[in-house]
């Protein structure tokens, strides 16, 4: 087979996989330093002023957002079913999953418009004390980061339904997939650190 | 091509993992009388737990040659090098 051939073309020799698969990962390890410098600074701010800071739950809403992270869950977990199918080669499902993952990024992105509107609503703004402009950065560049997964993945979804990936040829389907476990990651942090701490 | 790709792990039980993980954290930070201290160390352990299932899972970390985890892993001690110094800012 051809294909072979060109698959070795595209391994990486250093790390051993595919070149565009390990320009992700250099990316996402870039993006580990991003939000480790949020996270890393709403620490010690808050170590800082740990008297006056307010207790989370007294503020937002943790059972819409624990609802949210559940649903960012359910669309990992159908972005894991998009790639087992393009890997067999399974048109239908591959595009049946990758829709499922994009409507799921963007209800995500949706509750989180509906709790900023009501968090504003309620007076708790990006100037409210430390607290507001921790939590509106930190919680905005992720939601920024699913706004952007959910255009690229809306673009892999259109090239699925074009017939663009095979078995042979699923790599886009499977790095943009790192991406968006990615920012899963993230969140399943910020969650805790955030709301629930 | 990788060898591996055939076999997929079973990603509904990882979903399942995560989700009741999930709903534990949420109870465990309901619970109003347990230390502060033993709270936060719960919370971050299972928080942690999560991450690591996806990665390992989801973004197939286990699957991959083991050279790819030194890309992957680079930024962590640097990021804990970088909380670690700044936190030093603060006297007491």
């Amino acid at each position: 087979m051809s294909h072979a051939a060109a698959d070795a073309h595209l391994l990486e020799p250093g790390a051993g996989v595919y070149h565009k698969k390990l320009g992700m990962w250099v990316f996402l390890a870039s993006e580990v330093m991003f939000f480790t410098a949020l996270i890393g600074s709403y620490i010690i701010l808050r170590f800082g002023a740990a008297e006056s800071w307010p207790v989370p739950s007294t503020v937002l809403n943790i059972p819409v957002t624990a609802l949210n992270t559940f649903i960012l869950i359910c669309s990992s977990v159908s972005m894991v079913k998009a790639y087992a199918a393009a890997v067999e080669g399974d048109q239908k499902r591959l595009r049946l999953w990758l829709l499922v993952t994009v409507i799921g990024g963007a209800t995500f992105v949706g509750v989180q418009v509906f709790e900023y509107t009501h968090l504003i609503h309620e007076h708790f703004l990006p100037s409210s004390g430390l607290f507001g402009s921790t939590f509106y950065t930190m919680t905005g560049f992720h939601g920024f980061h699913v706004s952007m997964g959910v255009i690229c993945m809306t673009w892999v979804t259109i090239q699925a339904f074009r017939g663009r990936y095979t078995r042979e040829n699923y790599h886009g389907v499977e790095v943009i997939g790192l991406y968006w476990h990615f920012v899963d990651l993230v969140w399943i942090i910020l969650f805790t650190i955030v709301y629930l701490i | 091509m990788e060898s591996t790709e055939h076999k997929h792990p079973n990603y509904m039980a990882v979903w399942a993992v995560l989700f009741v993980m999930t709903v534990i954290e949420v109870g465990v930070a309901m619970l109003s009388h347990i230390p502060r201290a033993l709270l936060v160390l719960v919370l971050l352990g299972l928080a942690i737990w999560k991450a690591v299932l996806v990665a390992m899972y989801f973004m197939h970390l286990k699957f991959e040659p083991r050279r790819l985890l030194f890309v992957v892993l680079a930024p962590l001690p640097l990021a804990v090098i970088l909380v670690v110094i700044v936190l030093q800012e603060f006297p007491g």
